[in-house]
């Protein structure tokens, strides 16, 4: 290639650019303006100035993507008078405001995040694979961990800075069930539904809960959602889940070996473990958790209240990164590609069309169906106050928590939802107006208002 | 034509393993396509269920694995995902370490509750029950106490080791022969001229096997200390590969551990011949 461009050639303009990237010198002159005027507001180290400029900088391109265009506006109207008409219908005061508020130093930037290898804690994990959290500055390493009473340790310890809990989980800790009371937050839920009732291939009649007495189930962790859904979800068939089955602690990646060696009857897991043990043909999905509670939180992203307090800007910057990946793992088309991030050794370590059957909701039962339920999973971070007033409850109602509790006052010390709501208005997301709402488990309504009237409603219970 | 003893011996193991491997190979081969699919379902499935394949790995799988390890055994991808060899090398680390601390407590220990008949019988309850306790018994305690997981491993291997080399190290120490310590008292030796001439010499094979038994003991231990706390290590990898109920990976590190385990116990055999000496 010449150095100079060839003026003998019909094809070659040299009226264009010196520098070979815009079509006219007029585009290249206003270009250089923008760029002197970057300068000089650099030059000036006017802190407040320069965080303006990139922020002005940021919307103009999220506003104008296409670089040609961009700049041409510029080159016929000026940045000012484009800043000024982007003024008239974006809040660019606000936006200056937020960012100069959020975007304080760093106090940590090296974070060890704890997770346990399954599907619930898609957000946790893809945000390292696919940039999320080193968007934000932060070199996180996400450790993957035996279990949930290693990942409880190893937070109290101050090994992990935050980690991926079940949702009970922060309140146990919080109000000492099963360890020292510590405070302990959970700004954020991981996943909604996501979780299923597997059963052994021989049981693929006994579809009755009715049936099942004499079961010998299994559930991750004693204060887990899959303990209370199943336990729920057995009483309201008449089933003691205390003294008609047995309800057993098993590790997830033991749950299928356990099937498969017929050590047990089936159980309530996170996936993948259920899909994991139709595909290897020891098991079919009897049903999925959503159809117990339809929006129903699982897991959760937890940090000590220590941890929050004393690094604010870290603990904002590692909570938007879930947020926005949980965003990012909201939507369907982007389902195949996080199942892919997420399948290999480092985190899942299962094979991809395992975890793809997951996260796309389209499923072989285990019967020779293929099912589609596109909301198998879902993420929303947003930690509904109500969700952790009826976790409580179960909590009472199975006998875990013993004495007087203020259902609420424990619901809003834990489920920090005031910074999640921010942060998610930050990311396009609409966060509700109020941290409570009603719902309802298998047809029965439940009102946060009246935690003790619930529980008494129930016939089985340990009260 | 007549074979060596030592030949023969090598023909019959030879015999043996490829009489095991071919009988394993056999058991484990798949039957084939089990039973009609609709192919859209089976796609979703694996191939233990789409093709009857065994649930557990022939020989071939195995090895097809085993190659992959020792091409590239030393990868980082992560924290969650490195190569074999650096997993085996972090335990070897932690045994080391472990290990090195016991006898540094040990032997000491050993000696002076073998010179000492008050100790002995002062000690003796506390070691009876401490010796038999399990070391995944320690692990929370440790965990919840010490509050580091890596440490915790370490400790756990240390509490674990400690027992075998304190109980020899005393039994040698008390079972030095009369004649010996008379005639250095005779000739008026001094007591540390006495320990480290000629007490220690007398006792070190019987502390260096009390050592060999503490290594594999030691060596047992890691794996299922790291299958607990996890991280690294090969009872990380184990743990990993049942997570994704790889049997054939399982198998290989079932193997490593055997070659190690094997490699430290020559090691100390070698060090206990190195002191042995003949009357």
């Amino acid at each position: 290639m010449s150095l100079f461009k060839n003026p003998f050639d019909t094809k070659t303009d040299l009226s264009a650019c010196p520098c070979g990237a815009h079509r006219t010198l007029g585009e290249h002159n206003a270009e250089l303006a923008l760029l002197q005027r970057d300068q000089q507001l650099a030059v000036a180290a006017d802190e407040e100035k320069r965080l303006t400029n990139a922020v002005d900088q940021a919307v103009v391109r999220a506003l104008i993507p296409d670089d040609m265009t961009r700049r041409r506006v510029l080159h016929t109207i000026g940045a000012g008078t484009l800043l000024a008409a982007i003024e008239q219908f974006f809040p660019l005061a606000t936006a200056r405001e937020v960012f100069a508020q959020d975007k304080g130093p760093l106090e940590k930037k090296d974070l060890k995040v704890g997770f346990i290898a399954i599907t619930c804690a898609t957000p946790i994990i893809m945000a390292h694979p696919m940039g999320f959290y080193s968007k934000h500055g932060l070199n996180v390493d996400v450790i993957k961990t035996a279990g949930w009473a290693v990942i409880r340790d190893k937070t109290i310890n101050k090994e992990y800075d935050a980690a991926h809990m079940l949702s009970p989980m922060p309140l146990a800790i919080t109000t000492g069930s099963g360890s020292n009371p510590i405070p302990y937050t959970m700004p954020a839920v991981e996943n909604i539904n996501g979780q299923a009732i597997t059963l052994a291939m021989k049981h693929k009649d006994k579809r009755d809960p009715k049936s099942w007495k004499g079961f010998k189930l299994a559930v991750p962790f004693d204060y887990s959602m899959h303990n209370y859904l199943l336990r729920y979800y057995l009483a309201e068939h008449g089933i003691d889940p205390d003294t008609d089955v047995q309800i057993r602690a098993v590790p997830p990646p033991e749950m299928v070996a356990n099937l498969r060696a017929d050590n047990i009857d089936g159980f309530l897991a996170p996936d993948p473990v259920n899909q994991r043990a139709v595909y290897d043909g020891v098991g079919f999905i009897h049903l999925l958790t959503k159809e117990i509670w339809d929006g129903h939180p699982c897991c959760a992203f937890a940090a000590s209240q220590e941890f929050v307090t004393t690094n604010p800007n870290t603990y904002r910057a590692l909570l938007r990164a879930i947020i926005e990946a949980t965003a990012y793992a909201t939507k369907a088309e982007n389902r195949k590609q996080i199942a892919e991030a997420i399948a290999p050794a480092a985190y899942l370590n299962q094979p991809v069309t395992v975890v793809e059957q997951v996260l796309t909701g389209t499923y072989a039962d285990g019967l020779g169906n293929i099912k589609r339920v596109p909301d198998r999973i879902d993420f929303a971070p947003f930690p509904w106050q109500s969700f952790g007033i009826w976790i409580l409850t179960q909590m009472k109602r199975w006998g875990q928590l013993k004495g007087d509790v203020d259902y609420q006052k424990v619901a809003e010390q834990v489920f920090l939802a005031t910074d999640t709501a921010k942060l998610m208005q930050d990311v396009g997301l609409t966060p509700p107006s109020s941290p409570y709402k009603t719902f309802s488990v298998m047809g029965k309504q439940f009102d946060p208002s009246k935690p003790t009237d619930y529980i008494n409603s129930f016939k089985i219970k340990r009260v | 034509m007549k074979m060596s003893f030592r030949l023969r011996a090598a023909v019959v193991s030879v015999a043996l393993l490829i009489t095991m491997l071919a009988a394993w190979h056999i058991a484990t081969a798949g039957v084939g396509q089990t039973q009609a699919m609709d192919p859209e379902y089976a796609k979703l499935m694996g191939l233990t269920a789409t093709q009857g394949k065994s649930a557990m790995p022939g020989p071939l799988d195995v090895a097809k694995i085993l190659g992959g390890h020792l091409a590239d055994p030393f990868y980082v991808k992560g924290p969650n995902d490195q190569g074999i060899g650096i997993q085996l090398g972090y335990s070897i680390g932690r045994v080391a370490l472990g290990f090195g601390l016991a006898v540094l407590v040990a032997v000491p220990l050993g000696f002076l509750i073998g010179l000492s008949p008050l100790f002995r019988q002062a000690l003796d309850p506390f070691i009876q029950v401490m010796r038999p306790v399990s070391p995944l018994a320690w692990m929370p305690l440790a965990l919840y106490t010490i509050k580091d997981s890596a440490i915790s491993s370490i400790f756990v291997i240390f509490i674990c080791s400690v027992w075998p080399m304190l109980t020899n190290t005393a039994f040698a120490v008390a079972n030095v022969r009369k004649e010996w310590l008379n005639v250095s008292r005779t000739l008026e030796v001094g007591t540390f001229r006495t320990i480290f001439r000629v007490i220690l010499p007398a006792a070190a094979p019987t502390i260096l096997t009390g050592m060999r038994i503490s290594i594999s003991i030691a060596w047992l231990v890691i794996v299922a200390a790291e299958m607990l706390v996890g991280g690294t290590g090969i009872g990380y990898f184990v743990w990993n590969e049942w997570n994704n109920l790889s049997i054939a990976n399982v198998i290989n590190a079932i193997l490593f551990i055997g070659v190690i385990g094997m490699l430290l116990d020559q090691l100390l055999g070698f060090l206990t011949r190195l002191v042995t000496f003949t009357e």
